[in-house]
């Protein structure tokens, strides 16, 4: 097993915020938007240099996609900012009409995504908006893991012509990855090369999948590990490849097990190659207030579920 | 004015005769707000806006229109086609597989004229704020048209994108709601009342203007001025009142024939109301 090592633990909402920061630096087209929580979304060092293409738009989430969609007409690239359940759920028909169908150049940035939010509760904890956006035909849907990640991808979305879901969240977690990667939409990352099992995670699933990995090979268990940031479109090649080889195949995610990344997997293998797979995901319920730490555990979203799905799996294969 | 008052009459009365075919021929379609709102279209595409048939996405330096109602799809089509977008033979194709004119207006099968999609309703007012501070950033000093229908301002979105454009100046734009009282249920003092657009626009800060939606020279009038509200910090609200239907008297003022299309009989008593002057497609 890949060894991985961390010095600190950040946000990926500020590898959101730090992103956009430097995108508007590299390109003036750049614009972000606000529904009321600027400091939740870490805009602030954007607005401080760019306050004449930053807009508040109060609470009003629904005018906020509109008023993107319409400044795409003029040439602008608008990064809309609010938490993941209100940049999805509550605005979808607008999504779905303005953005998506339209084919408008709107980055939906959506932060607190997940159980992870924390004491907020289920009000707070879209467990669902994965599916809701990767079911809009042409909708772009990434799933950063790290600070580092979220940063390399918010400064990649700018460079692509097309509406974007940017998911991130409010814990602070490892910062693994690569502070200088290029980050590449659709394309896997391959975290650790093994021959018996392929573990598929997405998010901050990928540090626990990490850690799953060396309890497994402690165990004999030779996991390849792959990062899936981009859900849609989704890299089927790599997916396809790896699970030749290992035969089996477990997806983790914070995220309903309808509709996310364990699915897009699902219908790809049951497609091409029907492959045994155990999810790693939110048994169809809505979340709950507690500790992100508390929720994952109690929800079944920790390295030690992944490991138990991989010895499901491996009955199985 | 580039035209008379009665020459665009003329124009409107052949983009009259395009709406109730394009709806005859599909056997579907909204025929009361179109025609209720040709005398508009027309006044703002041959007399009013700057722009160019030669269409580009970004409409840079071009007054901008978006239609929030997007059901009165035929008369903006007829419009656009008349003013020469696209050829007025593609009328034929409304609503019909593989065209260009969907039932509701489409920027997916890239029709020249169209710059988002609309038919979901209440949603125009907030992307014409986008494209109006796009402009502005741009330093682009056009201007950006709406057409909103009154039944349709029972969306709460309007009334977000209606708090946001005042409180920001948004003082580029000039909104016209299709004032005609009907929507599919029945008359909207019915279904659920508006009570005073006009006070409610200006209590969130609007320059607000009631005018005659069928009488040509007072549109064209009414548009002008409003144009020279702009850039005075506010944005502008036509409140205008037409009639459902007109140009056809069996149509008028009916929420009856919101989205019904007529049969060949009640095609050629409309026609026969109606002048033929730029030639049938």
């Amino acid at each position: 097993m890949k060894k991985y090592t961390y010095t600190e633990k950040k946000d990926t909402r500020s590898g959101f915020g730090a992103g956009l920061h430097e995108a508007g630096k590299k390109n003036e087209n750049v614009v972000a938007l606000c529904a009321d929580l600027v400091g939740s979304l870490k805009m602030d060092a954007f607005i401080k240099d760019f306050p004449e293409r930053f807009t508040q738009v109060g609470i009003a989430e629904a005018n906020m996609i509109g008023i993107a969609a319409g400044m795409t007409i003029g040439g602008k690239i608008p990064y809309t900012g609010t938490f993941a359940n209100f940049s999805t759920g509550r605005v979808y028909d607008q999504i779905r009409q303005s953005v998506a169908y339209s084919n408008k150049n709107v980055k939906i940035c959506a932060s607190h995504a997940g159980l992870t939010l924390g004491e907020d509760g289920a009000t707070h904890q879209i467990l669902e908006d994965i599916g809701l956006m990767k079911m809009l035909p042409g909708m772009v849907v990434i799933n950063p893991c790290d600070y580092n990640q979220t940063k390399a991808a918010t400064l990649a979305i700018a460079d692509y012509e097309g509406p974007v879901y940017l998911r991130f969240g409010r814990p602070t977690v490892p910062v693994f990855t690569d502070p200088d990667q290029n980050f590449e939409i659709g394309k896997a990352w391959m975290v650790n090369e093994g021959k018996d099992v392929t573990i598929i995670a997405t998010g901050h699933l990928v540090w626990e999948a990490i850690e799953a990995g060396e309890q497994l090979a402690e165990m004999g268990i030779d996991a390849e590990i792959i990062n899936i940031h981009t859900i849609k479109p989704l890299d089927e090649d790599a997916i396809l490849k790896s699970v030749q080889k290992t035969g089996c195949v477990v997806t983790a995610e914070e995220h309903n097990k309808y509709g996310g990344l364990g699915e897009s997997v699902a219908r790809l293998l049951a497609t091409t190659q029907p492959t045994p797979q155990e999810f790693v995901a939110v048994n169809d319920s809505f979340g709950e207030s507690g500790t992100p730490d508390q929720l994952m555990e109690k929800y079944g979203l920790t390295d030690k579920d992944i490991v138990k799905a991989v010895q499901r799996v491996l009955e199985r294969k | 004015m580039k035209h008379t008052t009665e020459e665009l009459e003329e124009i409107a009365s052949q983009i009259r005769r395009d709406i109730v075919r394009m709806v005859h021929g599909c056997q579907s379609g909204h025929p009361g707000g179109s025609l209720g709102c040709a005398d508009f279209f027309t006044a703002l595409y041959f007399e009013v806006m700057h722009h160019a048939a030669d269409f580009t996405m970004d409409g840079k330096g071009e007054d901008l229109f978006f239609l929030s109602n997007g059901h009165i799809s035929p008369v903006w089509y007829s419009t656009l086609a008349r003013a020469g977008y696209f050829e007025a033979a593609e009328l034929a194709t409304f609503r019909k597989l593989d065209s260009r004119l969907q039932g509701h207006p489409t920027t997916h099968e890239h029709l020249p004229g169209i710059r988002i999609a609309s038919g979901s309703l209440g949603q125009g007012m907030s992307v014409a704020i986008g494209a109006a501070l796009a402009k502005k950033l741009n330093d682009d000093k056009a201007l950006v048209f709406t057409l909103h229908g009154d039944g349709e301002l029972q969306e709460g979105q309007n009334w977000e994108a209606a708090m946001f454009a005042p409180f920001n100046k948004v003082d580029n734009l000039i909104c016209t709601v299709d004032y005609n009282g009907q929507q599919i249920d029945g008359p909207t003092e019915k279904v659920l009342s508006l009570e005073s657009l006009q006070a409610k626009f200006e209590a969130f800060g609007w320059h607000v203007i009631v005018s005659n939606g069928n009488d040509m020279a007072e549109i064209v009038k009414t548009l002008q001025y409003a144009v020279s509200l702009t850039g005075k910090g506010r944005p502008i609200m036509n409140l205008m009142s037409t009639q459902m239907g007109y140009g056809v008297d069996f149509m008028m003022g009916s929420h009856k024939w919101h989205g019904v299309a007529p049969n060949d009989e009640q095609l050629k008593l409309a026609l026969d109301q109606l002048k033929e002057t730029l030639g049938d497609y």
